[in-house]
């Protein structure tokens, strides 16, 4: 040990204790420091030993990955039979869009991650023109998948597949927001009135569930609609997904609303603002931020929710894998359709989650405790 | 005022008054609300007018003339639509009270799981956690009725427990007890042995905090609730006859049976709902600062008596009102039991009932109604709760 003398603040790091690195230590720290302990990784690793190999084996080893029907899977492996999703992915993805207008289908899809980038990630160049593109994006869209104006038209109701996942969720996604938020906004709202109806609304939407809602707007809303009147089915789906999701929305936009202290409003209306613009520049802004996760998760609510279309008869991926199934030379597969379907939610679900986390953390302006 | 006064219009001046102004708006808002409402109805009433409908609940008395699967309460296809509904009723609540009680246990383990030292049960409850709650409820289901229907042995070849318990893919077939008369002396024993353990424990309490001395309670309570019926039940001479189940031609007879529907829902809606609660029971626990279990131990507290009187007390302040709203997402996500036909309430008025008498509007009423009165009164039960739990200021 040599005993330089150092100025203060200027000596080297020591290396780390020795009993606090390498695999043995962090094994003996993390997964065998107690004899209970012990025995409980013990026992998770029988646990995984006797699930994650058949699971391995049936996914991938003894999986078929290509052939004409059921038989030719089976005499190939006992594993998964995954020709069968590989057979039909265009009608996964599509539904049944006419096969020479999917183009449009993939136009509009490549033009809604443009969209997403424009949205989501704020250091593009020239965002400003990109965020006006992303507002008339809908329109586009629309007028791409529908047709019309020089498009062939193509009705509603061939509409399937993720498709018609992303339309639904998109669509639910984007007006749920600002309805949830004039919603929220009118539950504080001192007019009673306005007040009332809007909890009203809000509690009648949170209690029921959205199928039951599905199926009135599926059988009942002709009747309360002018004499005549055939209102498309996916367009009736729509409206009542974002009516539901808003309801939510609301109600987690009134937590981030409550935790605004009153000081704010006081310190806006002292400075002379209105209503509308108290809110817009000082409230809002505070309370989004601070519901940003409860926002996400009502997104991802939806999102999972656009499966309920199957039983009124929308033809969603897992409709379509359904449908799907009852062609005799495949029957049997629900499983592997299940699990296809199940991949794909995990998917965007999960990474919608992860930039909810990345975007709490860019936008904490306090320190962290 | 004086500068909304000296404007000319009245309208204008009315405006920038602030109360008039709310008066205003909310006299549009009203006149615009009853203005929606009329519209709807008078549609409603022409469209009802044009193919001859009214709306009648005559219907509910007459015969619904279909079968359901699963009854509590006696039903044959020739009951009326009013007992279908009931039985309907009976299977959401049912399902609804038995996912409730597996999710919560269930997602307590995720939880505690979750804040484990073990990094392999961390990680396990993670992954669990992740995988579950990012996929519709809706495919778990599928999912998991798929799985019993398709790896499950056909009833000749069913996995049995001691000959009395059978599993295939018709559901799981037990044993029915039939109760004889001294069972009920039994029950009323057991009655007895809990209203005293009631006392003991308020008594045990009072003389804790008369003269410090802390009994057993809790094992004395256990001892007197499990020993004393079961004595009772064994000198009795086992007032309880089971009939069990036997095979007999392509199934079992005898016994009762939970059906795979039943099972499919019930482990599917659980192990969803699970996966929410075992989130938010971490972020209770970790809401507690751990201050508390320092300052609990300084008092001399041992660890047990801390985390019953400080920590779990303050957890479940955080815990309770997110849970509530997990168990009515549970009792509401049970109607996607009509994917794969277990009759709850929506299957059955909302489903078969509906599409035999075409009474959509009553119908609907009826299933809307219900529902929103569960999650009404599940909502004030939590909120009295609530209030009887929450810190008070002083």
């Amino acid at each position: 040990m040599s005993n330089k003398l150092y100025v203060p603040g200027t000596h080297p790091d020591l290396p780390p204790p020795s009993n606090t690195v390498g695999v043995i230590n962090w094994l003996k720290s993390n997964l065998f420091s107690s004899p209970t302990n012990t025995f409980v990784t013990l026992v998770c690793l029988l646990f995984l030993t006797q699930l994650l190999p058949p699971m391995f084996n049936w996914l991938f080893i003894d999986a078929a990955y290509s052939g004409n029907s059921r038989q030719e899977c089976v005499a190939q492996g006992s594993g998964a039979c995954w020709a069968f999703i590989s057979e039909r992915l265009n009608l996964f993805v599509y539904g049944f869009y006419p096969i020479e207008e999917r183009w449009r289908v993939n136009l509009a899809f490549c033009l809604l991650l443009v969209t997403l980038a424009a949205v989501l990630w704020d250091r593009i160049p020239a965002r400003k023109y990109f965020l006006a593109y992303a507002c008339i994006f809908p329109f586009i869209a629309t007028w791409l998948l529908i047709g019309g104006l020089g498009l062939t038209e193509v009705p509603t109701s061939d509409f399937g597949g993720l498709m018609l996942t992303l339309v639904i969720g998109v669509t639910g996604i984007s007006f749920s927001l600002p309805l949830g938020v004039l919603l929220a906004l009118g539950r504080q709202s001192e007019l009673p009135i306005i007040r009332v109806f809007c909890i009203s609304f809000i509690e009648f939407m949170r209690g029921v569930p959205l199928i039951t809602l599905l199926f009135v707007a599926s059988n009942m809303l002709s009747y309360f609609l002018p004499p005549g009147t055939n209102f498309d089915l996916l367009l009736r789906v729509l409206i009542m997904v974002t009516l539901f999701a808003s309801a939510y929305m609301a109600e987690v936009i009134r937590g981030g609303l409550q935790a605004i202290p009153k000081g704010q409003i006081e310190a806006a209306d002292s400075l002379g603002l209105k209503y509308w613009s108290t809110m817009r520049l000082i409230i809002l802004p505070q309370a989004l931020k601070i519901s940003i996760p409860g926002i996400v998760n009502t997104f991802i609510g939806l999102y999972k929710d656009t499966t309920l279309v199957i039983i009124i008869g929308l033809m969603d991926p897992l409709g379509i894998g359904r449908a799907s199934l009852a062609d005799p030379a495949w029957l049997g597969l629900s499983i592997e359709v299940y699990i296809f379907v199940a991949i794909f939610f995990f998917l965007c679900c999960f990474s919608m989650s992860r930039y909810s986390l990345y975007l709490e953390d860019k936008l904490v302006t306090e320190h962290k405790h | 005022m004086s500068f909304t006064s000296t404007s000319p219009n009245v309208l204008l001046r009315a405006w920038n008054n602030k109360e008039t102004r709310s008066v205003i708006i909310q006299i549009l808002a009203i006149a615009l609300i009853m203005a929606c409402f009329a519209y709807i109805i008078r549609n409603a009433v022409i469209n009802l007018e044009t193919i001859g409908k009214d709306i009648n609940f005559d219907f509910l008395w007459q015969p619904a003339s279909y079968d359901i699967n699963q009854y509590l309460i006696e039903y044959n296809s020739r009951s009326s639509h009013f007992t279908a509904f009931i039985v309907g009723l009976i299977n959401t609540l049912l399902i609804a009270v038995a996912g409730i009680v597996l999710a919560t246990i269930a997602g307590f383990l995720l939880g505690v799981m979750r804040l484990s030292d073990n990094w392999l049960t961390q990680k396990i409850a993670y992954v669990y956690i992740e995988f579950v709650r990012n996929v519709p409820v809706l495919l778990w289901i599928l999912l998991v009725h798929g799985l019993i229907i398709h790896s499950l042995p056909r009833p000749k070849d069913s996995y049995q427990l001691a000959n009395t318990f059978f599993l295939n893919n018709r559901g799981l077939h037990s044993p029915t007890p039939d109760f004889q008369p001294w069972f009920w002396g039994v029950v009323g024993l057991l009655t007895a042995s809990i209203v005293f353990a009631w006392w003991f424990k308020r008594y045990a309490n009072r003389v804790q905090q008369q003269t410090g001395n802390i009994y057993p309670v809790f094992w004395i309570n256990c001892a007197v609730i499990v020993i004393i019926p079961s004595l009772a039940y064994w000198l009795l001479g086992s007032p309880i006859e089971w009939k069990i189940p036997s095979l007999q031609g392509f199934n079992f007879k005898g016994g009762m049976v939970v059906r795979p529907e039943f099972i499919a829902l019930w482990l599917a809606l659980s192990m969803y709902t699970a996966a929410f609660i075992g989130e938010i029971v971490r972020a209770g626990i970790m809401a507690v600062n751990h201050g508390q279990t320092e300052a609990a131990y300084a008092l001399g507290l041992n660890s047990t008596r801390t985390l019953k009187l400080v920590v779990i007390p303050q957890a479940l302040r955080v815990i309770v009102p997110p849970l509530t709203s997990q168990y009515l997402n549970l009792t509401k996500n049970s109607s996607l039991a009509i994917a794969i036909g277990y009759m709850d309430i929506v299957a059955t008025i909302g489903g078969i009932s509906l599409n035999q008498t075409g009474r959509e509007m009553e119908c609907m009423l009826i299933v809307l109604l219900t529902y929103l009165t569960f999650s009404l009164l599940i909502s004030s039960v939590m909120n009295w709760y609530n209030n009887h739990i929450k810190l008070v200021d002083r």
